[in-house]
Protein backbone atom coordinates (compact mmCIF):
# COMPACT_ATOMS: atom_id res chain seq x y z
CA UNK A 1 0.00 0.00 0.00
CA UNK A 2 1.26 3.47 -0.72
CA UNK A 3 0.02 6.41 1.05
CA UNK A 4 0.87 10.05 0.03
CA UNK A 5 0.18 12.70 3.27
CA UNK A 6 0.22 16.38 2.55
CA UNK A 7 2.95 16.30 -0.05
CA UNK A 8 5.24 19.25 -0.65
CA UNK A 9 7.17 20.34 -3.07
CA UNK A 10 9.23 23.19 -4.93
CA UNK A 11 11.78 23.60 -7.37
CA UNK A 12 13.45 26.91 -6.31
CA UNK A 13 10.64 29.45 -6.05
CA UNK A 14 7.96 27.50 -8.08
CA UNK A 15 5.63 25.56 -6.02
CA UNK A 16 5.00 22.19 -7.69
CA UNK A 17 2.48 20.05 -5.27
CA UNK A 18 0.65 21.89 -2.04
CA UNK A 19 -0.68 18.86 -0.10
CA UNK A 20 -1.12 16.34 -1.55
CA UNK A 21 -2.64 13.70 -0.09
CA UNK A 22 -3.64 9.69 -2.18
CA UNK A 23 -3.85 6.28 -0.73
CA UNK A 24 -2.93 3.56 -3.28
CA UNK A 25 -4.21 0.10 -2.05
CA UNK A 26 -2.27 -3.09 -3.03
CA UNK A 27 -3.37 -4.59 -5.77
CA UNK A 28 -5.21 -1.60 -7.24
CA UNK A 29 -4.61 0.27 -10.09
CA UNK A 30 -4.56 3.57 -10.17
CA UNK A 31 -4.20 6.40 -12.59
CA UNK A 32 -3.20 9.89 -11.73
CA UNK A 33 -4.23 12.56 -14.95
CA UNK A 34 -3.92 16.13 -14.79
CA UNK A 35 -2.20 18.63 -17.09
CA UNK A 36 1.25 18.77 -18.47
CA UNK A 37 3.60 20.28 -16.08
CA UNK A 38 1.39 20.37 -13.41
CA UNK A 39 3.31 17.64 -11.48
CA UNK A 40 2.17 14.52 -12.13
CA UNK A 41 5.50 12.59 -13.24
CA UNK A 42 7.20 15.04 -9.96
CA UNK A 43 4.47 13.35 -7.84
CA UNK A 44 5.53 9.61 -8.62
CA UNK A 45 9.11 10.47 -8.32
CA UNK A 46 8.15 11.03 -4.34
CA UNK A 47 6.19 7.52 -4.70
CA UNK A 48 9.84 5.75 -5.30
CA UNK A 49 12.41 7.93 -3.64
CA UNK A 50 13.87 9.61 -6.52
CA UNK A 51 12.83 13.03 -5.08
CA UNK A 52 12.47 14.04 -1.60
CA UNK A 53 9.51 16.24 -0.68
CA UNK A 54 9.97 19.73 0.93
CA UNK A 55 7.30 18.87 3.66
CA UNK A 56 4.42 15.78 4.35
CA UNK A 57 5.41 12.09 4.00
CA UNK A 58 5.25 8.87 1.58
CA UNK A 59 4.29 5.88 2.98
CA UNK A 60 4.95 2.20 0.95
CA UNK A 61 3.69 -0.62 3.48
CA UNK A 62 3.58 1.57 6.13
CA UNK A 63 7.24 2.85 6.12
CA UNK A 64 7.99 6.52 5.87
CA UNK A 65 10.64 6.42 2.72
CA UNK A 66 10.85 10.23 3.04
CA UNK A 67 13.08 9.61 6.35
CA UNK A 68 15.41 6.90 4.50
CA UNK A 69 19.11 7.50 2.94
CA UNK A 70 19.76 6.49 -0.45
CA UNK A 71 21.19 2.89 0.66
CA UNK A 72 17.80 2.26 2.86
CA UNK A 73 15.75 3.51 -0.05
CA UNK A 74 17.42 1.03 -2.57
CA UNK A 75 16.04 -1.88 0.11
CA UNK A 76 12.64 -0.29 -0.59
CA UNK A 77 13.02 0.30 -4.11
CA UNK A 78 13.13 -3.77 -4.29
CA UNK A 79 9.65 -3.72 -4.01
CA UNK A 80 9.17 -1.27 -7.10
CA UNK A 81 9.46 -1.50 -11.03
CA UNK A 82 9.53 1.80 -12.99
CA UNK A 83 8.48 2.57 -16.64
CA UNK A 84 9.98 5.89 -17.58
CA UNK A 85 8.19 8.09 -20.44
CA UNK A 86 11.51 7.83 -22.29
CA UNK A 87 11.87 4.33 -21.39
CA UNK A 88 15.78 5.32 -19.95
CA UNK A 89 16.44 2.12 -21.57
CA UNK A 90 20.79 2.06 -20.48
CA UNK A 91 21.96 2.53 -25.07
CA UNK A 92 25.36 1.07 -24.22
CA UNK A 93 23.71 -1.75 -23.43
CA UNK A 94 22.14 -4.67 -25.69
CA UNK A 95 18.53 -5.27 -24.95
CA UNK A 96 18.80 -8.28 -23.14
CA UNK A 97 21.52 -6.86 -20.40
CA UNK A 98 19.21 -3.85 -19.68
CA UNK A 99 16.23 -6.94 -19.26
CA UNK A 100 18.58 -8.97 -17.22
CA UNK A 101 19.85 -5.94 -15.24
CA UNK A 102 18.31 -6.21 -12.10
CA UNK A 103 18.45 -9.85 -12.14
CA UNK A 104 22.66 -9.86 -12.11
CA UNK A 105 22.98 -7.15 -9.93
CA UNK A 106 20.47 -8.50 -6.91
CA UNK A 107 20.08 -12.17 -7.88
CA UNK A 108 22.53 -14.77 -7.79
CA UNK A 109 21.36 -16.63 -11.19
CA UNK A 110 23.17 -19.09 -13.49
CA UNK A 111 23.50 -17.57 -16.85
CA UNK A 112 21.49 -19.73 -18.37
CA UNK A 113 18.32 -19.33 -16.05
CA UNK A 114 18.99 -15.60 -16.44
CA UNK A 115 18.80 -15.79 -20.64
CA UNK A 116 15.91 -17.64 -19.58
CA UNK A 117 14.34 -15.51 -17.72
CA UNK A 118 15.08 -12.54 -20.34
CA UNK A 119 13.58 -14.29 -23.22
CA UNK A 120 9.74 -14.89 -21.33
CA UNK A 121 10.06 -11.07 -20.19
CA UNK A 122 10.38 -10.36 -23.42
CA UNK A 123 7.70 -12.57 -24.16
CA UNK A 124 5.19 -11.07 -22.07
CA UNK A 125 6.04 -7.92 -23.79
CA UNK A 126 5.36 -9.24 -27.49
CA UNK A 127 9.45 -8.73 -28.21
CA UNK A 128 10.83 -12.25 -28.97
CA UNK A 129 14.02 -12.51 -30.29
CA UNK A 130 15.21 -8.76 -29.62
CA UNK A 131 17.71 -9.74 -27.48
CA UNK A 132 21.16 -8.52 -29.24
CA UNK A 133 19.21 -5.57 -30.15
CA UNK A 134 20.70 -2.24 -28.84
CA UNK A 135 18.32 0.67 -27.95
CA UNK A 136 19.34 2.77 -30.57
CA UNK A 137 17.90 0.48 -33.28
CA UNK A 138 14.32 0.01 -31.73
CA UNK A 139 10.76 2.40 -32.32
CA UNK A 140 9.68 4.41 -29.28
CA UNK A 141 6.89 2.04 -28.26
CA UNK A 142 9.36 -1.52 -28.78
CA UNK A 143 11.45 0.67 -26.49
CA UNK A 144 8.91 0.94 -23.42
CA UNK A 145 8.06 -2.31 -24.54
CA UNK A 146 11.72 -3.35 -23.52
CA UNK A 147 11.57 -0.49 -20.26
CA UNK A 148 8.47 -2.73 -19.28
CA UNK A 149 9.99 -5.94 -19.51
CA UNK A 150 13.20 -4.59 -17.84
CA UNK A 151 10.78 -3.51 -14.90
CA UNK A 152 8.77 -7.01 -14.60
CA UNK A 153 11.46 -9.47 -14.51
CA UNK A 154 12.30 -9.36 -10.93
CA UNK A 155 8.55 -9.27 -10.04
CA UNK A 156 7.63 -6.38 -8.16
CA UNK A 157 5.05 -5.85 -5.90
CA UNK A 158 4.12 -2.32 -7.45
CA UNK A 159 4.86 -1.08 -10.94
CA UNK A 160 4.64 2.88 -11.80
CA UNK A 161 4.54 3.95 -15.30
CA UNK A 162 5.71 7.48 -16.27
CA UNK A 163 3.66 8.61 -19.13
CA UNK A 164 3.12 5.35 -21.47
CA UNK A 165 1.65 6.32 -24.24
CA UNK A 166 2.92 9.89 -25.03
CA UNK A 167 4.40 10.26 -28.06
CA UNK A 168 3.08 6.68 -29.74
CA UNK A 169 0.91 6.39 -32.59
CA UNK A 170 -2.84 5.19 -31.16
CA UNK A 171 -2.55 1.83 -32.14
CA UNK A 172 1.38 1.45 -30.18
CA UNK A 173 -0.65 3.14 -27.59
CA UNK A 174 -3.43 0.47 -27.58
CA UNK A 175 -1.03 -2.40 -27.62
CA UNK A 176 0.66 -0.67 -24.06
CA UNK A 177 -2.62 -0.18 -23.03
CA UNK A 178 -3.10 -3.88 -23.41
CA UNK A 179 0.49 -4.55 -21.90
CA UNK A 180 -0.52 -2.59 -18.62
CA UNK A 181 -3.75 -4.64 -18.27
CA UNK A 182 -2.09 -8.14 -19.17
CA UNK A 183 0.86 -7.25 -16.21
CA UNK A 184 -1.66 -6.25 -13.76
CA UNK A 185 -3.66 -8.93 -14.20
CA UNK A 186 -1.54 -11.63 -14.44
CA UNK A 187 1.32 -10.46 -12.37
CA UNK A 188 -1.11 -9.40 -9.95
CA UNK A 189 0.91 -6.05 -8.75
CA UNK A 190 0.01 -2.60 -8.33
CA UNK A 191 0.25 -0.14 -10.51
CA UNK A 192 0.42 3.30 -10.86
CA UNK A 193 0.18 4.97 -14.06
CA UNK A 194 0.61 8.56 -14.73
CA UNK A 195 -0.94 10.14 -18.15
CA UNK A 196 -2.38 12.48 -19.50
CA UNK A 197 -4.67 10.32 -22.06
CA UNK A 198 -7.92 9.73 -21.10
CA UNK A 199 -8.42 6.96 -22.98
CA UNK A 200 -5.66 5.32 -21.48
CA UNK A 201 -6.97 6.15 -18.08
CA UNK A 202 -10.13 4.82 -18.70
CA UNK A 203 -9.36 1.73 -19.61
CA UNK A 204 -5.94 0.65 -17.46
CA UNK A 205 -7.28 2.36 -14.04
CA UNK A 206 -9.62 0.95 -11.32
CA UNK A 207 -9.14 4.36 -9.15
CA UNK A 208 -8.36 7.78 -10.83
CA UNK A 209 -6.75 10.38 -9.30
CA UNK A 210 -6.88 14.15 -10.68
CA UNK A 211 -3.88 16.35 -10.30
CA UNK A 212 -5.17 19.90 -10.37
CA UNK A 213 -4.17 23.51 -8.53
CA UNK A 214 -1.33 21.53 -6.89
CA UNK A 215 -3.33 18.87 -4.97
CA UNK A 216 -5.65 15.84 -5.58
CA UNK A 217 -8.60 17.52 -6.99
CA UNK A 218 -10.74 14.73 -7.63
CA UNK A 219 -10.65 11.25 -7.25
CA UNK A 220 -12.84 8.36 -7.65
CA UNK A 221 -13.61 4.73 -9.88
CA UNK A 222 -13.73 5.70 -12.96
CA UNK A 223 -17.12 5.37 -14.22
CA UNK A 224 -17.98 7.89 -11.25
CA UNK A 225 -14.94 10.04 -12.43
CA UNK A 226 -15.35 10.19 -15.87
CA UNK A 227 -19.23 10.69 -15.24
CA UNK A 228 -18.70 13.69 -13.05
CA UNK A 229 -20.38 16.89 -13.65
CA UNK A 230 -17.53 19.35 -11.92
CA UNK A 231 -16.60 22.26 -14.18
CA UNK A 232 -12.74 21.58 -14.21
CA UNK A 233 -13.21 17.69 -14.34
CA UNK A 234 -15.33 18.16 -17.21
CA UNK A 235 -13.59 20.59 -18.91
CA UNK A 236 -10.14 18.20 -18.83
CA UNK A 237 -11.47 15.00 -20.14
CA UNK A 238 -13.87 16.37 -23.00
CA UNK A 239 -10.01 18.38 -23.58
CA UNK A 240 -11.68 22.19 -23.52
CA UNK A 241 -9.51 24.76 -23.50
CA UNK A 242 -10.00 28.30 -21.85
CA UNK A 243 -10.87 31.37 -24.42
CA UNK A 244 -7.19 32.57 -23.02
CA UNK A 245 -5.11 29.38 -23.86
CA UNK A 246 -7.11 29.24 -27.28
CA UNK A 247 -4.75 29.97 -29.99
CA UNK A 248 -5.89 32.12 -32.62
CA UNK B 1 25.80 44.41 14.80
CA UNK B 2 25.45 40.88 16.82
CA UNK B 3 28.70 38.65 15.11
CA UNK B 4 25.72 35.81 14.46
CA UNK B 5 23.81 38.68 12.51
CA UNK B 6 27.18 40.04 10.77
CA UNK B 7 27.49 35.80 9.71
CA UNK B 8 23.94 35.21 8.26
CA UNK B 9 24.32 38.26 5.89
CA UNK B 10 28.10 37.32 5.22
CA UNK B 11 26.76 33.94 4.31
CA UNK B 12 23.71 34.81 2.82
CA UNK B 13 25.74 37.32 0.52
CA UNK B 14 28.56 34.33 -0.11
CA UNK B 15 25.45 31.85 -1.04
CA UNK B 16 24.38 33.68 -3.90
CA UNK B 17 28.19 34.75 -5.32
CA UNK B 18 30.20 32.41 -7.80
CA UNK B 19 32.28 32.00 -4.01
CA UNK B 20 29.29 30.13 -2.96
CA UNK B 21 28.61 27.99 -5.61
CA UNK B 22 32.47 27.04 -5.52
CA UNK B 23 32.29 26.15 -2.08
CA UNK B 24 28.85 24.04 -2.68
CA UNK B 25 30.57 22.53 -5.68
CA UNK B 26 33.49 21.93 -3.43
CA UNK B 27 31.81 20.60 -0.46
CA UNK B 28 29.39 18.21 -2.65
CA UNK B 29 32.85 16.76 -4.20
CA UNK B 30 33.72 15.95 -0.57
CA UNK B 31 30.42 14.12 -0.09
CA UNK B 32 31.20 12.18 -3.63
CA UNK B 33 34.56 11.14 -2.07
CA UNK B 34 33.52 10.12 0.70
CA UNK B 35 30.67 7.87 0.03
CA UNK B 36 32.71 6.96 -3.37
CA UNK B 37 35.72 5.67 -0.63
CA UNK B 38 32.93 3.61 1.56
CA UNK B 39 31.68 2.19 -0.98
CA UNK B 40 35.16 1.06 -2.88
CA UNK B 41 36.46 -0.47 1.22
CA UNK B 42 33.38 -2.32 1.11
CA UNK B 43 33.88 -3.68 -2.26
CA UNK B 44 30.36 -3.46 -4.03
CA UNK B 45 31.97 -2.19 -7.14
CA UNK B 46 31.41 -5.16 -9.62
CA UNK B 47 35.06 -6.99 -10.74
CA UNK B 48 33.41 -6.85 -14.62
CA UNK B 49 32.96 -3.07 -14.49
CA UNK B 50 35.99 -2.45 -12.88
CA UNK B 51 38.38 -4.08 -15.69
CA UNK B 52 36.64 -2.68 -18.52
CA UNK B 53 37.26 0.86 -16.91
CA UNK B 54 40.63 -0.49 -16.61
CA UNK B 55 40.52 -0.95 -20.22
CA UNK B 56 38.91 2.13 -21.09
CA UNK B 57 41.27 4.28 -18.97
CA UNK B 58 44.83 2.63 -19.39
CA UNK B 59 44.61 0.63 -22.73
CA UNK B 60 42.91 3.08 -24.61
CA UNK B 61 44.86 6.24 -23.83
CA UNK B 62 48.21 4.45 -24.60
CA UNK B 63 49.02 6.00 -27.62
CA UNK B 64 48.51 9.80 -26.29
CA UNK B 65 50.51 9.15 -23.47
CA UNK B 66 53.62 7.28 -25.24
CA UNK B 67 53.25 9.90 -28.09
CA UNK B 68 53.44 12.72 -24.91
CA UNK B 69 56.05 10.67 -23.37
CA UNK B 70 58.18 9.99 -26.53
CA UNK B 71 58.30 14.06 -27.53
CA UNK B 72 58.67 15.20 -24.29
CA UNK B 73 61.61 13.44 -23.63
CA UNK B 74 63.41 14.17 -26.91
CA UNK B 75 62.73 18.26 -26.58
CA UNK B 76 63.99 17.90 -23.20
CA UNK B 77 66.72 16.09 -24.16
CA UNK B 78 67.47 19.16 -26.85
CA UNK B 79 66.88 21.45 -24.31
CA UNK B 80 69.11 20.57 -21.90
CA UNK B 81 71.99 19.83 -24.45
CA UNK B 82 71.90 22.64 -25.47
CA UNK B 83 72.61 24.47 -22.12
CA UNK B 84 74.72 22.19 -20.96
CA UNK B 85 77.10 22.20 -23.93
CA UNK B 86 77.97 24.92 -22.80
CA UNK B 87 79.78 24.11 -19.95
CA UNK B 88 80.48 20.85 -21.00
CA UNK B 89 78.26 18.71 -19.35
CA UNK B 90 76.67 17.23 -22.10
CA UNK B 91 76.71 13.92 -20.89
CA UNK B 92 74.45 14.99 -17.75
CA UNK B 93 71.54 16.08 -20.61
CA UNK B 94 70.00 12.81 -19.59
CA UNK B 95 69.85 12.57 -15.86
CA UNK B 96 67.85 16.12 -16.05
CA UNK B 97 65.59 13.89 -18.25
CA UNK B 98 65.42 11.39 -15.95
CA UNK B 99 64.90 13.25 -12.81
CA UNK B 100 61.60 15.43 -14.44
CA UNK B 101 60.54 12.45 -16.15
CA UNK B 102 59.88 10.14 -13.16
CA UNK B 103 58.93 13.40 -10.59
CA UNK B 104 57.48 15.87 -12.66
CA UNK B 105 56.64 15.51 -16.33
CA UNK B 106 55.78 11.74 -16.25
CA UNK B 107 52.65 11.96 -13.48
CA UNK B 108 52.10 15.45 -14.62
CA UNK B 109 51.87 15.77 -18.62
CA UNK B 110 50.03 12.29 -18.12
CA UNK B 111 47.44 13.08 -15.87
CA UNK B 112 47.02 15.78 -17.79
CA UNK B 113 46.91 13.78 -21.43
CA UNK B 114 44.00 11.55 -19.49
CA UNK B 115 42.43 13.94 -17.90
CA UNK B 116 41.36 15.48 -21.52
CA UNK B 117 40.01 12.08 -22.87
CA UNK B 118 38.53 9.95 -19.89
CA UNK B 119 37.98 13.00 -17.52
CA UNK B 120 35.81 14.34 -20.74
CA UNK B 121 34.48 10.96 -21.91
CA UNK B 122 33.14 10.58 -18.25
CA UNK B 123 31.36 13.67 -17.74
CA UNK B 124 29.77 13.08 -21.20
CA UNK B 125 28.68 9.53 -20.30
CA UNK B 126 27.63 10.37 -17.26
CA UNK B 127 26.10 13.60 -17.84
CA UNK B 128 24.53 11.85 -21.16
CA UNK B 129 23.32 9.25 -18.57
CA UNK B 130 21.11 11.91 -16.49
CA UNK B 131 19.35 13.67 -18.82
CA UNK B 132 18.28 10.37 -20.26
CA UNK B 133 16.73 9.18 -16.95
CA UNK B 134 19.18 6.38 -17.23
CA UNK B 135 20.62 7.59 -13.45
CA UNK B 136 16.99 7.77 -12.41
CA UNK B 137 16.32 4.26 -13.99
CA UNK B 138 19.69 2.47 -11.94
CA UNK B 139 18.14 3.79 -8.95
CA UNK B 140 14.88 2.12 -9.49
CA UNK B 141 16.81 -0.61 -10.06
CA UNK B 142 17.76 -0.85 -6.95
CA UNK B 143 21.30 0.12 -7.54
CA UNK B 144 22.97 3.18 -5.89
CA UNK B 145 25.26 5.49 -8.60
CA UNK B 146 28.32 5.39 -6.62
CA UNK B 147 28.54 1.64 -6.54
CA UNK B 148 28.15 1.12 -10.03
CA UNK B 149 29.13 4.25 -11.79
CA UNK B 150 31.99 5.88 -9.49
CA UNK B 151 33.60 3.35 -8.07
CA UNK B 152 34.84 1.20 -10.93
CA UNK B 153 35.65 4.52 -12.42
CA UNK B 154 37.51 5.71 -9.66
CA UNK B 155 39.64 2.59 -8.83
CA UNK B 156 40.21 1.88 -12.45
CA UNK B 157 41.39 5.32 -12.76
CA UNK B 158 44.07 4.80 -9.83
CA UNK B 159 45.21 1.87 -11.14
CA UNK B 160 45.47 2.76 -14.54
CA UNK B 161 47.27 6.31 -14.40
CA UNK B 162 50.56 5.27 -12.48
CA UNK B 163 50.91 2.54 -14.94
CA UNK B 164 50.48 4.71 -17.78
CA UNK B 165 52.99 7.15 -15.75
CA UNK B 166 55.37 4.65 -15.84
CA UNK B 167 55.27 3.70 -19.16
CA UNK B 168 55.14 7.26 -20.18
CA UNK B 169 58.72 8.05 -17.98
CA UNK B 170 60.12 4.75 -19.55
CA UNK B 171 59.43 5.85 -23.53
CA UNK B 172 60.44 9.55 -22.08
CA UNK B 173 64.01 8.05 -21.47
CA UNK B 174 64.43 6.13 -23.86
CA UNK B 175 63.15 8.15 -27.13
CA UNK B 176 65.87 10.86 -24.81
CA UNK B 177 68.80 8.34 -24.63
CA UNK B 178 68.15 7.51 -28.62
CA UNK B 179 68.11 11.95 -29.66
CA UNK B 180 71.30 12.29 -27.36
CA UNK B 181 73.08 9.69 -28.56
CA UNK B 182 72.03 9.44 -32.82
CA UNK B 183 71.49 12.97 -33.21
CA UNK B 184 73.11 14.77 -30.87
CA UNK B 185 76.47 12.86 -30.73
CA UNK B 186 76.44 12.48 -26.66
CA UNK B 187 78.80 9.40 -25.80
CA UNK B 188 76.25 7.17 -24.79
CA UNK B 189 77.96 5.17 -21.95
CA UNK B 190 78.29 8.38 -19.90
CA UNK B 191 75.10 9.54 -20.60
CA UNK B 192 73.65 6.13 -19.10
CA UNK B 193 75.73 5.79 -15.93
CA UNK B 194 75.00 9.66 -15.36
CA UNK B 195 71.02 9.32 -15.87
CA UNK B 196 71.25 6.17 -13.31
CA UNK B 197 73.94 7.89 -11.07
CA UNK B 198 71.40 11.50 -10.62
CA UNK B 199 67.72 9.63 -10.62
CA UNK B 200 66.75 7.97 -7.46
CA UNK B 201 64.15 5.32 -7.14
CA UNK B 202 62.60 7.75 -4.67
CA UNK B 203 62.31 9.77 -7.67
CA UNK B 204 59.94 7.73 -9.30
CA UNK B 205 57.77 6.68 -6.00
CA UNK B 206 57.11 10.28 -6.04
CA UNK B 207 56.15 10.31 -9.16
CA UNK B 208 53.90 7.30 -8.75
CA UNK B 209 52.26 8.32 -5.92
CA UNK B 210 51.30 11.75 -7.73
CA UNK B 211 49.64 9.49 -10.39
CA UNK B 212 47.69 7.62 -8.12
CA UNK B 213 46.39 10.85 -6.37
CA UNK B 214 46.13 12.35 -10.11
CA UNK B 215 43.91 9.67 -11.18
CA UNK B 216 41.68 9.74 -8.44
CA UNK B 217 41.20 13.79 -9.11
CA UNK B 218 40.47 13.01 -13.13
CA UNK B 219 38.21 10.24 -11.51
CA UNK B 220 36.01 11.84 -9.13
CA UNK B 221 35.68 15.41 -10.83
CA UNK B 222 34.71 13.83 -14.19
CA UNK B 223 31.88 11.92 -12.24
CA UNK B 224 31.01 14.87 -10.15
CA UNK B 225 30.21 17.04 -13.10
CA UNK B 226 28.57 14.26 -14.58
CA UNK B 227 26.03 13.21 -12.18
CA UNK B 228 25.35 16.94 -11.32
CA UNK B 229 25.36 18.49 -15.04
CA UNK B 230 22.32 20.54 -16.12
CA UNK B 231 19.52 19.27 -18.40
CA UNK B 232 20.18 19.28 -22.44
CA UNK B 233 22.66 18.94 -24.56
CA UNK B 234 24.41 22.25 -23.11
CA UNK B 235 24.43 21.01 -20.12
CA UNK B 236 26.03 17.83 -20.94
CA UNK B 237 28.36 19.83 -23.16
CA UNK B 238 29.44 22.16 -20.60
CA UNK B 239 30.34 19.86 -17.80
CA UNK B 240 32.30 18.11 -20.54
CA UNK B 241 34.63 21.31 -20.57
CA UNK B 242 34.04 22.02 -16.67
CA UNK B 243 35.67 18.50 -16.43
CA UNK B 244 38.31 18.96 -18.32
CA UNK B 245 39.32 22.39 -17.36
CA UNK B 246 38.88 21.83 -13.35
CA UNK B 247 40.85 18.29 -13.81
CA UNK B 248 43.41 19.98 -14.90
CA UNK B 249 43.91 23.22 -12.86
CA UNK B 250 43.49 20.63 -9.63
CA UNK B 251 46.36 18.44 -11.01
CA UNK B 252 48.83 21.57 -11.42
CA UNK B 253 48.05 23.00 -8.29
CA UNK B 254 47.63 19.77 -6.47
CA UNK B 255 51.29 19.18 -8.00
CA UNK B 256 53.19 21.82 -6.87
CA UNK B 257 51.54 21.02 -2.94
CA UNK B 258 53.02 17.63 -3.60
CA UNK B 259 56.07 18.69 -5.03
CA UNK B 260 56.70 21.30 -1.84
CA UNK B 261 56.02 18.03 0.70
CA UNK B 262 58.34 15.35 -1.49
CA UNK B 263 61.25 17.74 -0.89
CA UNK B 264 60.92 17.83 2.81
CA UNK B 265 60.40 13.88 2.88
CA UNK B 266 63.35 13.32 0.43
CA UNK B 267 65.40 15.59 3.05
CA UNK B 268 64.41 13.88 5.62
CA UNK B 269 65.25 10.17 4.12
CA UNK B 270 67.72 10.95 2.51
Amino acid sequence: MIEVRQLEKSFGAQLILDGVDLRIDSGESAVIIGRSGGGKSVLLKHLIGLLQPDRGQVLVDGDNITRMNERQLLRVRRKFGMVFQGAALFDSMTVAENVAFGLRRHEHLTEAEITRRVAAALDVVDLPGTQLKKPAELSGGMRKRVGLARAIIYEPQIILYDEPTTGLDPIASDSIDHLIMRVRDHLNVTSVVVTHDMRSARRVGNHVFMLHGKKIYAHGPPEEFFASRDAVVRQFIDGVADAKETIL
Amino acid sequence: MPFSLLLCVTMNFLGQTWVGEWLTGLGRIAVLTRDAVASALTFKASRRDLLYQIYFIGIKSQSVVLITGAFTGMVLTVQTYIQFHKIKMDTASLAVVGVSMCSELGPVLTALMVAGRVGAAIAAELGTMRVTEQIDALRTLATHPIDYLVVPRLVASMIALPLLTVESVVVGIGSGYLVGVQLLGIDPVYLWFNMLKFTGVIDLEFGLIKSFIFGGIIALIGCYKGLSCGMGAEGVGRATTEAVVYSSISILITNFFLTLVFQRVAVLVL
